[in-house]
């Protein structure tokens, strides 16, 4: 079994337990206001981190290419409260185009 | 027309289309990163929690281990932890109907579900599940369309797809900035993560922001 599928399987068990991990517990255990605060912040950071490796990584170097321009397209439209679609579609075309330029 | 279209059935109709249409970008993701179409397909189906596959699509796809891909996953999968604890008192579902209700239980059920307490419990119970549903439904369909059409594209830079996976990580993060603290942990966590990739192996620097966020939402 190749990193694919162990990260595929691995992450759909884990998924599951989660979900379903809440619907059985008693209410009090994950009701305290420190846990609701970091469960809000955790997908921030994670997020942002995604970000940021996603556009200005390549493994485990630093690059700065296409991908910077789809990312300010991306902040562009966000700011412009575009709705997700439109946020995914025009960070690809807008890198689409610088790609395939120069 | 109205008296058969109900104001719930509506909301959830309307958060399942446009939602699960966004299935095509990780379909897209998951190929371009190097998955299969059924491991694209597998990961909608299973994992069904649109932060979490892009992140073990994301993971992968720049170098990191298994184990990252699916604890920086689970990481971002505690939250439907929790949205299981607000809905369990209001669905009360037992047996192979509570395992249905936890494989649907994300934002977009929840959300819907909470916005329609005003209309009473039943229509909690009905925008719960009329969403997680639809969602699941569209959101899997367009996961085989994203993956077939990457599939077909080749070189996915010269179509954008290098660009849309981190354009999708936006999307998912702009509307949890609701502070100044928040946007400043954001912005934190983006450098740290980034000036932190030559240094460490392949997936924990991302993984590494999770403790600043527990740090900072311990100490506050």
């Amino acid at each position: 079994m190749n990193a694919f599928w162990i990260a595929t399987l691995g992450t759909s068990v884990v998924a599951f337990v989660l979900k379903y991990s809440g619907h059985s517990v008693p209410e009090r255990w994950l009701s305290h206001p420190k846990i609701q605060r970091v469960n809000a912040l955790i997908p921030i950071a994670l997020l942002s981190a995604l970000v940021s490796v996603q556009s200005f990584t390549d493994k485990t170097t630093l690059v700065v290419d296409q991908r910077i321009v789809g990312l300010a397209v991306a902040i562009t439209a966000q700011l412009l409260k575009a709705p997700f679609p439109i946020v995914v579609i025009s960070a690809a075309v807008s890198s689409a185009i610088v790609y395939n330029l120069f | 027309m109205s008296k058969h279209f109900s104001p719930t059935l509506r909301d959830s109709l309307s958060v399942s289309i446009t939602v699960g249409a966004s299935g095509v970008a990780f379909g897209a993701a998951a190929v371009a990163n190097g998955f299969s179409v059924l491991q694209a397909c597998l990961l909608s189906l299973l994992i069904f929690s649109g932060a979490s596959q892009f992140a073990v699509v994301g993971v992968i796809g720049s170098g990191g281990s298994p184990i990252t891909a699916i604890a920086t996953a689970s990481l971002l999968g505690t939250r439907n932890a929790l949205y299981g604890v607000i809905m369990a008192p209001r669905l009360r579902v037992k047996g192979l109907k509570r395992v249905l209700a936890a494989q649907i239980t994300i934002d977009e059920s929840t959300g819907v579900a909470l916005g329609q307490e005003q209309r009473g419990n039943e229509a909690v119970q009905k925008g719960f599940w009329y969403t997680g549903i639809g969602v699941f439904v569209f959101w899997n369909l367009f996961t085989l369309a994203g993956a077939l059409g990457a599939q077909a594209m080749g070189d996915v830079r010269s179509f954008g797809l290098d660009a849309a996976v981190p354009a999708a990580f936006l999307g998912l993060l702009w509307p949890r900035l609701t502070s100044t603290s928040e946007r400043f942990l954001a912005i934190a966590c983006a450098i740290f993560a980034v000036a932190m990739t030559p240094i460490l192996p392949a997936g924990l620097p991302i993984i590494a922001t999770a403790f600043i966020a527990i740090a900072v939402g311990v100490r506050r």
